[in-house]
């Protein structure tokens, strides 16, 4: 890493000696260090000296508060061996120095500075981005004020298993900390107030400690089961000039996953080749592109049928995707990365079926946060990363399969494809209802888009819980990035930024990020808008505008009812109404194309059309549907 | 399923098989009640059951609201006998789904 070669009278100390005035420009004693902070906070005035000197009228003394060789540049360098693109950010006076690092020492670029309007949006645009990517961005975070703002997206990524590198400013020592505001942003434990979801955390104490730390915490985030981690970058660290030779920055060698006990796979595999209704579970199997192959290989030497429960980890219109139709009842379920298995192990035990569990999650666990969810009874326990034992549970499943075997198995795949087609043409049939209604139905949303995006390298970037997963009915996924599940912890306010996120790091391959974007989340912090449209971030918004938290209108009505009184009164608290949120004029306010509200279902195809070419251009488009409630 | 035909039940002992307005009905069921939250403006389902083509008779559908399997139970203190017959009037005036195969973005995408 070539280092930056600075003269005396650089940009910075140019900047910096108009703001300090006279005061600075005259050699300091040692005894004046303590009078720094007063002086950045107040300062003095610019005079006539200064005036003289900035205009060349004499030449200007060395400030002797010009540092060269900042902390902050070694952060730089060390971050730059991670190799992380992007880095998201609301910027906050915690961490000024490795921000001005970043954007001249470091010019920039790997990572590239993208402007947040909420630490929330920058945590959750890195958790959308790593969905995608297979690898973390970076968030940086403004001291105990921004981490709090950011902990709810930081918590939906830990849930999710998906890596995001943090680095959090924190004025740490005390005696150095100024008054007011740096007191209040600061912790003496920072990485406290999230430590229940994060992976790991560290607070260096000194440039060596940062980069081993650093390098340490992107690979414990890489490690399954993934999680974001956090390392705070002292402002005292960051500001001061390096003192003696600079640390050395350690070598990242990732960890290999772990692969399962060659024993208990073996048993696995004579469990599911043995079963005469085997049925695979997967939730977060997928972590490269090659896991879903592997799962198509799987499920078709078993001739299983597999239910891909979050990402889009099996071909959804692959013959054995799904549950095996009306009356398959598994004696055999395989689990691959499911974070709560007791629905399924209570089922099995009801009938005698037998229950399999592959999952790194069971290699880490922490207390206080209930994510994990329930102890569960099950029959095979392979504590392990799935993806990465899936070729030897393949081999080994191929091995016990004799010729008789494997034409009783083809009989059964032959049932399930038929079970499947039966399965999808009736959901197919179902979206005619409420065709040509207004609002809008979702299903006929869905299938609006659908031929106009199918042609094209697309990505699904929102989840499609609230939509009553109609593009799983209508549209044609085999592809991982084509659809990278929901929340992880279930908190809004992660759509529409993870969305952003997720369209990010589509652009540099090209392809169309497709974004079905529910109200009540984008009214937590639409300033994400904005940091597409000024960062040329190309994503299809199409509001599922429902008016409503509708899930919550639900909840309170069933409570009314329950209570028996008051079923008049469940939109208290829960609709989006009075006045209608007009999300045409948001998206325009921030930059963005914004056209609707569409309520005629005719006018949705050419309003849609409208919006696809503007993202094909490489910008942000946000179209406005008045739609059903699901 | 025991539930349901203890309701029939009961419906047909209890339940007005008085007739309903429909005008009336869409207003309870889009504005008062919020029926569509679950069952959609067109009662074409969601969360909840689809509604059309209603299978159930009146009394049978009022029987049901009042002591359901799945959905909450609304019972006659906050939704009277009139007003559910009304919302029966209405759901019962809401025309069918077309046929999927009519539909060229649907039918094009069967048996792919």
């Amino acid at each position: 890493m070539a280092k930056a070669q600075k003269t005396s009278v650089g940009r910075r100390g140019f900047l910096k000696g108009a703001a300090a005035g006279a005061a600075a420009l005259v050699v300091k004693p040692p005894a004046a260090k303590a009078q720094d902070v007063a002086q950045r906070n107040g300062g003095a005035q610019l005079n006539a000296t200064t005036l003289a000197a900035d205009t060349g009228a004499r030449p200007v003394p060395v400030s002797a508060r010009v540092i060269e060789r900042p902390g902050s540049d070694f952060m730089v360098d060390v971050l730059k061996t991670l190799n992380l693109e992007y880095l998201t950010s609301n910027p906050g006076s915690t961490f000024e120095s490795l921000h001005e690092s970043l954007i001249n020492y470091g010019d920039n670029k790997m990572p590239e500075f993208l402007t947040c309007c909420h630490e929330e949006s920058a945590v959750a645009m890195a958790h959308g981005y790593a969905k995608v990517e297979g690898k973390p961005m970076m968030a940086l975070i403004h001291g105990d004020i921004g981490l709090q703002h950011a902990s709810m997206a930081i918590y939906n990524a830990y849930a999710d298993r998906v890596p995001i590198y943090m680095v959090v400013g924190n004025h740490g020592d005390g005696a150095q900390r100024g008054p007011g505001v740096q007191s209040y942003h600061s912790a003496q434990d920072l990485g406290l107030l999230v430590r229940d979801y994060v992976k790991w955390d560290d607070e260096p104490l000194s440039l060596g400690h940062f980069s081993d730390s650093a390098v340490r915490a992107y690979k414990i985030a890489m490690t399954p089961p993934m999680g974001p981690v956090l390392i705070v970058a002292n402002a005292e660290l960051q500001m001061h000039a390096i003192a003696g030779a600079e640390p050395r920055i350690p070598k990242l060698t990732m960890t290999a996953p772990p692969a399962g006990d060659m024993a208990a796979v073996a048993e696995a595999a004579r469990m599911l080749v043995a079963a005469e209704r085997p049925l695979i579970i997967t939730q977060r199997t997928v972590r490269t592109p090659n896991g879903m192959k592997l799962l198509v290989e799987l499920a078709e030497t078993l001739q299983s049928p597999v239910n891909s429960q979050e990402r889009m980890e099996f071909p959804n219109h692959h013959p054995l995707g799904g549950t095996g139709g009306a009356g398959y009842q598994p004696d055999v379920t395989l689990c691959l990365e499911i974070n709560d298995v007791l629905p399924t192990a209570r089922t099995a035990r009801t009938r005698g079926a037998k229950v399999i569990q592959i999952s790194a999650v069971t290699l880490s666990h922490k207390s206080n946060i209930q994510d994990f969810g329930h102890y569960a009874d099950i029959d095979l326990d392979i504590g392990a990363d799935a993806e990465a034992t899936l070729p030897y549970l393949i081999e080994a499943c191929k091995k016990l399969i004799t010729p008789d075997r494997k034409r009783a198995l083809q009989e059964r795949g032959a049932k399930l494809a038929e079970a499947h087609k039966v399965a999808r043409n009736q959901r197919i049939s179902d979206a005619a209802y409420g065709w040509d209604s207004s609002p809008i139905s979702v299903a006929r949303l869905c299938a609006e888009l659908w031929p106009l995006i199918k042609n094209e390298d697309w990505s699904l970037v929102s989840w499609y819980g609230f939509i009553s997963s109609w593009p799983n009915a209508l549209w044609n996924f085999d592809k991982p990035y084509q659809y990278l599940g929901g929340q992880g912890a279930g908190g809004m306010g992660y759509g529409a930024p993870a969305a952003c996120g997720a369209a990010l790091a589509n652009k540099k391959h090209g392809r169309l990020s497709v974004a079905i974007q529910t109200d009540g989340d984008l009214n937590y912090a639409p300033g994400v808008l904005w940091t597409a449209a000024h960062h040329n971030i190309p994503l299809l918004t199409v509001m599922h505008n429902n008016r409503a938290y509708h899930a919550e209108v639900m909840f309170v009505q069933g409570q009314c009812a329950i209570h028996n009184r008051g079923a008049d009164r469940a939109h208290i608290g829960t609709t989006l109404i009075n006045p209608n949120i007009d999300y045409t004029h948001m998206a325009k306010a921030y930059g963005v194309y914004g056209e609707g509200p569409i309520t005629d279902p005719k006018d949705l195809a050419p309003a849609l059309k409208r919006g696809i070419e503007i993202v094909k251009k490489g910008e942000p488009a946000l179209i406005d549907v008045v739609t059903q409630p699901r | 399923m025991r539930n349901l035909f203890l309701g029939l039940i009961l419906g047909v002992a209890t339940a007005s098989a008085q007739s309903g307005n429909a005008a009336n009905g869409k207003t309870l069921f889009d504005a008062k009640y919020r029926c569509y939250t679950c069952h959609g403006y067109d009662g074409h389902g969601g969360q909840g059951a689809r509604l059309v083509p209603m299978k159930l008779a009146q009394a049978a559908f009022m029987a049901y609201v009042r002591n359901p399997r799945q959905m909450p139970p609304y019972g006659v203190k906050i939704v009277p006998d009139a007003e559910l017959a009304d919302i029966f009037a209405y759901i019962k005036s809401l025309p069918e789904s077309p046929d999927a195969k009519s539909i060229p973005l649907l039918s094009q995408l069967m048996n792919q």
